[in-house]
């Protein structure tokens, strides 16, 4: 199940925006050799080209593409952006490779809606896995051509050249040599060759597979970075917005009178829109403090405790994600069954930089520069808004201050562009954290219900598992279960209207944390209740190949010694799949059973994820993903009630700190299969690892995340 | 209201005419143009906004600029002397020990407080003192990294 089929499920107002011609287009890259890749060209597509939406601010027949200017360089263009997960430094490696040029030669433009290729957005760990391959046939295209090139011009035949180190080298002759940026010169050259060349061989790569350290670093450690909020424009108005107490309240009145006791406050009204404008951010927060709004609060629902039963009641539409044998006849070769149900709570993105944009209008032209993942649709967003043809919207990404799946929304960016446009000035829009908690597009609170069963020699052969609210991705089971079924209500992550009380979206691995707790945590309870060593159990009901071989990899780097739960050792193991790659973890932690808390000593975690890119990179983001996944296992849920969000900053919402790192270390398989995700699958397996080795410890058995302290001495003293 | 406030910044005196009560983060970020410290939570929550005041970590989003009247500021852009980066912005470039980079300039400035004050630190003693600062990537095991070779590196020293 590797297609990333939960993209359709809600994207479908998507629409393909007009596109430039290609002449426009050549103008703004100037001077040097351009090579196209369309859509049709490529066997293992883009996203973009799946969805049948190309253009944007490219020709339509555009899907990935790359420039070599005449100074021999090698620039990416990609609508992909830079929010920590490092792409700034894989996709460089990848072009290197393919053109035969050192590392340091290429550049790479992100995410400027003007510049590159039409996108639908860093999400979904696809960059590697779907851009990647659009970028090496550019740059092995790219390759060919400056052969072909260097063949004219030295007149020997193609096959007698080499490219090497930015250089087209004639392999008879060494002496006749030609850089790319001499083949560039002078030309303007477009390119799209009939006959495909083909990728590299894996055992032919220099750049793919090294570590390489990130291209950012330096500017980020001195300061130099920009992010949206570092942008200055002359003249620039910071605007600060009037918002409601909760969602679902209404404006009823408000006087923006005392503004005006801020000197240099401007008031904009636009419709729903009331802003306090100002030159200097605290002043403009200053005057909104002097606006006086009275909203008609909604009627009271729900809160973070009545929330699952509310969820239940309405029941969403089913899909059934896989279903294979019959279920009535797996129940019968049981001997021991199983009905849990497991919840988890809101989750917040947090990321350190809140939403963020500067817009621009001049004359019939919009720029916008957006902390966002998604530049090509918040370019179509704005565009609406303000009623620019899409073409004259230009949305540049500067660095991304952490995004995790929340920056896909971009009210802020239509904000700013509003407003830019209603003052005539540029406008920076900077949300409070408490805005940002607010607006947050939250992982939505869900619930899955499973009954399975296994037989006296241990084999599981019934599952039935329904997933409310999550979404189906990684819903899927993996184990060997001959009578199964998998619903998932709805499949998406957008419940039905009326069902959550503020917006929801898609959450770093969004689901998967959700269906990977449920799922592993009730194997893990099968096993003890067999009385079987929870790897021991694993490995006997996996067949996948790849399952086993992390698991087993994991086990290994761990020094796992078999014993069956609750073996007070504190140690724990979880399995899961997302984006293309397998992944498994096993954990030791300490329950302080008074206190309720847990300290996580040590995780290992495994992970086959294809041909490995940046194995620093992937390492990174394997850290990156356990330690953030500490979050929503033991402390992160969304306190709210009647439409108010009661978390407003760091506070009252808990995200992980120093003092809670256990020792991490990462396995990476050695593969040569076609690269899959990286940035999102680590982070799966954190719930149910950590409640299997609170178990293992203990001997309680948690079925909510998070796993806070009450929660965590409520189930000891169950146990 | 505005009124003349001298401090140093950054190894160099600064005189500006500003209103005393406002939060040296956005007078930092605005009038001075150095936006390398952020604003992460407005609250002291989070120590994006940290920078030195007399070499002691202060967080910027709390401070009144009249707070820092006649000190010595230091921002993640001072922290380099003549061109020589920082033993522990060498470090956490080493160690890989940043990803979006938005609670860097933070993790650094308290770092590099805490290492002028604990030039031999346990691992223990290390994650005391970076506690109180937020990172969303989940970075935290190669700054603790990049701390102990930065401290190996300086020897009590800067």
């Amino acid at each position: 199940m590797n297609t990333p089929n939960y993209l359709a499920l809600d994207f479908t107002d998507l629409k393909e925006p007009p596109a430039l011609s290609r002449r426009d287009f050549l103008a703004r890259l100037g001077t040097g050799i351009v090579i196209f890749v369309s859509f049709g060209d490529l066997a293992s597509a883009q996203e973009s080209g799946r969805r049948g939406g190309r253009g944007g601010g490219v020709p339509a027949d555009f899907n990935a593409f790359l420039r070599i200017g005449e100074d021999g360089r090698a620039t990416c263009f990609t609508g992909k952006i830079e929010m920590g997960q490092g792409p700034i430094t894989s996709l460089p490696q990848m072009l290197a490779e393919e053109l035969d040029l050192p590392l340091e030669a290429v550049d790479i433009v992100m995410g400027d809606t003007d510049l590159c290729p039409w996108d639908m957005g860093t999400f979904g760990s696809m960059t590697t896995r779907f851009f990647g391959p659009a970028l090496r046939a550019a740059a092995a295209e790219a390759r060919a051509v400056l052969l072909e090139l260097a063949a004219e011009s030295l007149k020997v035949p193609t096959d007698q050249l080499m490219a090497k180190d930015g250089a087209v080298i004639d392999q008879k002759d060494p002496a006749r040599r030609l850089t790319y940026g001499q083949l560039a010169k002078g030309r303007r050259i477009e390119r799209h060759l009939e006959q495909k060349p083909p990728l590299k061989d894996v055992s032919a790569f220099r750049v793919i597979g090294k570590p390489v350290n990130r291209r950012d670093g330096r500017d980020k450690v001195t300061g130099k970075a920009q992010y949206a909020g570092d942008l200055r424009l002359p003249g620039m108005l910071y605007a600060k917005i009037v918002r409601p107490p909760a969602h679902g309240a209404k404006l009823k009145s408000v006087n923006t009178d005392s503004c005006q006791q801020v000197a240099g406050a401007l008031v904009v009204r636009e419709g729903d829109l009331v802003a306090v404008l100002h030159a200097l951010p605290d002043a403009a927060e200053a005057a909104l403090a002097k606006v006086k709004a009275e909203f008609e609060m909604p009627a009271p629902s729900t809160d973070d405790k009545t929330i699952f039963e509310h969820l239940l009641k309405l029941s969403p539409q089913a899909r059934v994600v896989a279903e294979g044998g019959d279920l009535d006849a797996g129940r019968k070769l049981a001997v021991k069954t199983f009905e849990n149900t497991y919840l988890n709570s809101y989750v917040a993105h947090a990321a350190l930089e809140t939403h963020t944009a500067l817009a621009q209008v001049e004359g019939e032209k919009a720029t916008v520069w957006a902390s966002t993942q998604s530049p090509f649709s918040a370019q179509r967003e704005i565009a609406e808004a303000i009623g620019f043809p899409v073409k004259n919207v230009r949305v540049i990404t500067p660095f991304v201050g952490g995004g995790f799946g929340g920056k896909n929304q971009n009210s802020q960016a239509v904000e700013a562009a509003r407003l830019a446009k209603a003052v005539g000035k540029p406008v920076q829009v900077c949300r409070t954290r408490a805005e940002e908690f607010f607006y947050d597009t939250f992982r939505p609170a869900a619930i899955v219900k499973i009954r399975s069963g296994v037989d006296d020699a241990g084999n599981m052969v019934c599952w039935d598992y329904t997933v409310y609210y999550a979404g189906e991705r990684g819903s899927q089971q993996f184990y060997s279960v001959p009578h199964h079924r998998t619903v998932a209500r709805p499949s998406g992550w957008n419940g039905p209207p009326g069902s959550h009380p503020f917006a929801t979206g898609p959450w770093r691995a969004p689901a998967n944390n959700t269906n990977t707790f449920a799922r592993e945590s009730q194997i893990d309870l099968m096993a003890a209740a067999a009385g079987v060593d929870p790897v021991a159990f694993r490995l006997q009901n996996l067949k996948d190949p790849k399952m086993v071989r992390v698991l087993k990899a994991a086990a290994e780097r761990f020094g796992w010694t078999p014993a069956k739960a609750p073996s007070k050792r504190g140690y724990g193991v979880a399995c899961g799949t997302d984006a293309g790659t397998h992944v498994a973890a096993i954990a030791e932690v300490a329950v302080d059973a008074k206190k309720g808390t847990v300290q996580v000593k040590r995780v290992v975690c495994a992970q086959d994820m294809g041909t490995v890119i940046n194995p620093l990179g992937a390492k990174v983001q394997m850290e990156g993903c356990i330690t953030m996944g500490l979050g929503y296992a033991l402390t992160e849920e969304v306190h709210f009630r009647d439409g108010q969000v009661l978390d407003t900053n760091f506070d009252t919402y808990e995200i992980p700190r120093f003092s809670w790192v256990p020792q991490i270390e990462t396995v990476l398989i050695d593969s040569r299969e076609a690269a899959q995700g990286g940035g999102e699958p680590a982070i799966i397996v954190m719930g149910a690892l950590i409640a299997n080795a609170i178990h293992d410890a203990t001997g309680a058995r948690l079925l909510q995340l998070p796993m806070t302290p009450e929660r965590i001495r409520a189930a000891l003293q169950a146990t | 209201m505005p009124a003349p406030i001298a401090f140093t910044l950054n190894g160099k005196p600064v005189r500006l005419d500003v209103d005393g009560d406002r939060a040296l983060l956005w007078v930092l970020r605005t009038e001075l143009g150095l936006t390398g410290t952020k604003f992460g939570c407005g609250e002291g929550h989070c120590g994006a906004c940290t920078v030195l005041v007399d070499n002691i970590a202060s967080r910027s989003c709390l401070l009144k600029v009249r707070d820092v009247s006649r000190k010595e500021v230091t921002t993640v852009e001072g922290l380099a002397r003549d061109g020589q980066l920082h033993p522990l912005q060498k470090a956490f470039l080493k160690h890989e020990a940043l990803q979006c980079g938005f609670c860097t300039p933070g993790m650094l400035l308290t770092g590099a407080a805490f290492l002028r004050t604990h030039p031999q630190p346990t691992r223990a003693e290390i994650i005391q003192g970076l506690e109180q600062n937020l990172c969303r990537c989940g970075t935290h095991q190669r700054i603790l990294q990049a701390m102990e070779t930065a401290a190996a590196e300086m020897k009590g020293g800067v």
